[in-house]
């Protein structure tokens, strides 16, 4: 397999063209233009569809229907874009429809700034939109990751009839790197959607309807029932993360998405020194890899150090909820916008031992 | 036995509709379901519709639905033809629906020229919030959100749909019709069907804007409601073709 040195927007939107997306609308916002405008090419070329949308809200309900009708379809944006896109999102959740999300994330609220930074948190892995609903949520560290988990969510979501949320930022979106793609995916390979997809009928010849809107709360209770059974599924069996150095790790470090990138430097630069870091990396944002935090040794370890490009931090209420209220959370935070640096990273780890 | 009249087949059998008694929509949903059987497009079908009273009509229909998000059906037509380009693909709103908040997906849809089928009904104001007043609302009435009656000052002028979308360059046939006696039925149904022969002869876009009667909120029983599309209504917005390159 060919390796390429690749820009992280443009590698995420090859993956997904080789994952099997043949839908794409989208709306210009930095820092993700290099996302539709390397598909409004390369989509044609495969024989997909490429639209840019009058607005964010547009585009999100053009995925809504073409993924509807069984085409693998994807958008993305970045964070005050996501905002306009959450209600046709949570459209394409509630009628369990699969598609493909990529947040670009740049520091908010609001406009915020263009840099890359961790300020939606909540907005992707807790609370995209109001309904209690949740997207399979996935964050990388590196472009190879991004590519990978790219390529991947387009399974994912058929799998489960999803949207898959893949929370990345500025700073991996605009990143180069050496990157393996991963191939073309043989449409025959892929699971059908003649089940469900909106252009065919049913074979007793019954109408398909998707419509999130029930008249009774009995008859939405059914829905939110199974909406629940799906995450408790996802926790069980879909749980990610990368436990780096952890086996005889006495001093644990946690950060996800490109703050895990750089907090495993630090973990490389600790280890340098001669002090045994460890590092926890969720990869799966939702489900939280609760799994990975009880493998830490409780009687040894006290505290954890939190490393995330967002002030309010965010990303640490699960990490507190993961490891049970039961060690000391230290955050190291930049506000989005400002990419947080190793040796101060490594500094406050020193300082607080 | 020789059946010489039925209800066609693919309004559901189930429950008819839930509209009010005397109101415009289910007239409208009749007409399509006998175009969709006339045509015999039924598999080829894909009804976008809105949010608003209309938000229910897909399960009063036996037509494959999808629900679109209040505004969008324009956005969501669009995209599901561009991809399903066989198929018939028809947007239903009405006026909160298509020209308040979806105004923008409606003209871009329309300015694409997208060969899609939109069916906009028009009863001059929210049906399903109660009757609030909305982008379309004739100066002089009254709504509950403009209770001294719609005022030009306060409020701007009505929409007027039809003669907005007939001026852009990409549309094919856009016309204003009405349902609220049996010679404007026949009249939309025509319309209707050419829309969706439109579509499956790859001729493009078509706009057919329905004036509708909304008994409950208009205060008026369906009699002098269908009188007042006639003598008041249709003033505001005159009937007929404002565009047709077909
Ligand atoms: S409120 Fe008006 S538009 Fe809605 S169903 Fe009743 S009569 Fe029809």
């Amino acid at each position: 397999m060919s390796k390429e040195f690749i820009k992280g927007n443009e590698a995420m939107a090859e993956a997904a063209v080789r994952g099997g997306c043949r839908f794409f609308a989208g709306y210009p916002i930095t820092p993700q233009n290099d996302i539709p405008e390397y598909l409004s090419k390369r989509l044609f070329e495969v024989g997909g569809t490429f639209i840019q949308g009058e607005s964010e809200i547009a585009s999100i309900n053009m995925v809504y229907g073409v993924a509807a009708t069984g085409v693998r379809s994807m958008t993305s944006s970045s964070s005050p874009g996501l905002a306009l896109k959450s209600e046709g999102i949570s459209f394409i959740a509630g009628s369990r429809i699969p598609a493909v999300i990529i947040n670009v994330a740049r520091g908010g609220p609001a406009l915020g700034t263009i840099q890359g930074a961790q300020q939606d948190y909540f907005a992707s892995a807790k609370a995209i939109a109001p309904g209690g609903f949740r997207c399979f949520v996935v964050s990388p560290s590196t472009v190879q990751e991004a590519a990978d988990l790219v390529y991947e969510a387009f399974e994912i979501a058929d799998k489960y009839r999803t949207p898959v949320y893949v929370l990345t930022d500025g700073v991996i979106g605009n990143m180069m790197e050496i990157v393996e793609l991963p191939p073309m995916r043989d449409p025959e390979e892929m699971l059908s959607s003649d089940a469900w997809r909106i252009t065919k009928y049913n074979d007793d010849s019954s109408a398909r309807q998707f419509s999130t809107y029930r008249p009774t709360g009995e008859m939405l209770t059914v829905d939110n029932i199974a909406m629940a059974e799906l995450y408790e599924e996802w926790q069980e069996k879909e749980q990610r993360w990368e436990a780096f150095m952890m086996e005889d790790a006495e001093v644990v470090l946690t950060a996800y998405g490109s703050a895990g990138r750089i907090a495993k430097s630090a973990v490389k630069e600790l280890r340098a020194q001669g002090i045994k870091a460890g590092l926890i990396r969720p990869i799966t944002l939702f489900p939280f890899p609760n799994k990975a935090y009880e493998n830490i040794n409780y009687d040894k370890i006290d505290k954890i150090f939190v490393v995330e490009m967002s002030i309010p931090p965010q990303f640490v209420y699960d990490v507190e909820l993961a490891t049970k209220s039961q060690l000391d959370y230290i955050n190291i935070n930049t506000s989005g916008g400002v990419i947080v640096e190793t040796e101060s990273i490594v500094d406050k780890v020193k300082e607080s031992m | 036995m020789n059946v010489v009249y039925g209800s066609p087949s693919f309004t559901s059998e189930v429950m008819g509709t839930g509209y009010c008694p005397g109101c415009g929509h289910g007239t409208v949903h009749k007409l399509l379901a006998e175009v969709v059987e006339e045509l015999s497009v039924r598999e080829k079908t894909v009804l976008c519709y809105p949010i608003g009273c209309a938000g229910l009509g897909g399960g009063w229909t036996n037509l494959n639905t999808l629900s679109c998000a209040h505004g969008r059906a324009g956005a969501v037509a669009t995209a599901v033809k561009k991809t399903n380009q066989d198929n018939v693909i028809i947007a239903y709103q009405g006026d909160g629906d298509l020209a308040a908040i979806g105004m923008a997906e409606t003209m871009h849809a329309a300015n694409r020229g997208e060969n899609i089928t939109v069916i906009f009904i028009n009863n001059t104001n929210f049906g399903m919030t109660g009757g609030q007043m909305a982008p379309t609302t004739l100066i002089g009435q009254k709504a509950t959100t403009s209770p001294d009656g719609r005022d030009l000052e306060r409020h701007g002028a009505p929409f007027k749909m039809a003669e907005l979308i007939a001026k852009l360059e990409a549309p094919k046939f856009v016309g204003r019709y009405a349902v609220h006696d049996a010679k404007n039925a026949i009249k939309t149904k025509a319309a209707i069907k050419k829309g969706l022969q439109m579509q499956l002869d790859k001729k493009g876009y078509s706009f057919i804007e329905v004036l509708s009667v909304c008994p409950t909120n208009w205060k008026k029983n369906p009699l002098d409601s269908a009188k007042y599309i006639d003598e008041v209504v249709s003033k505001t917005y005159p009937l007929g073709v404002y565009k047709d390159v077909e």
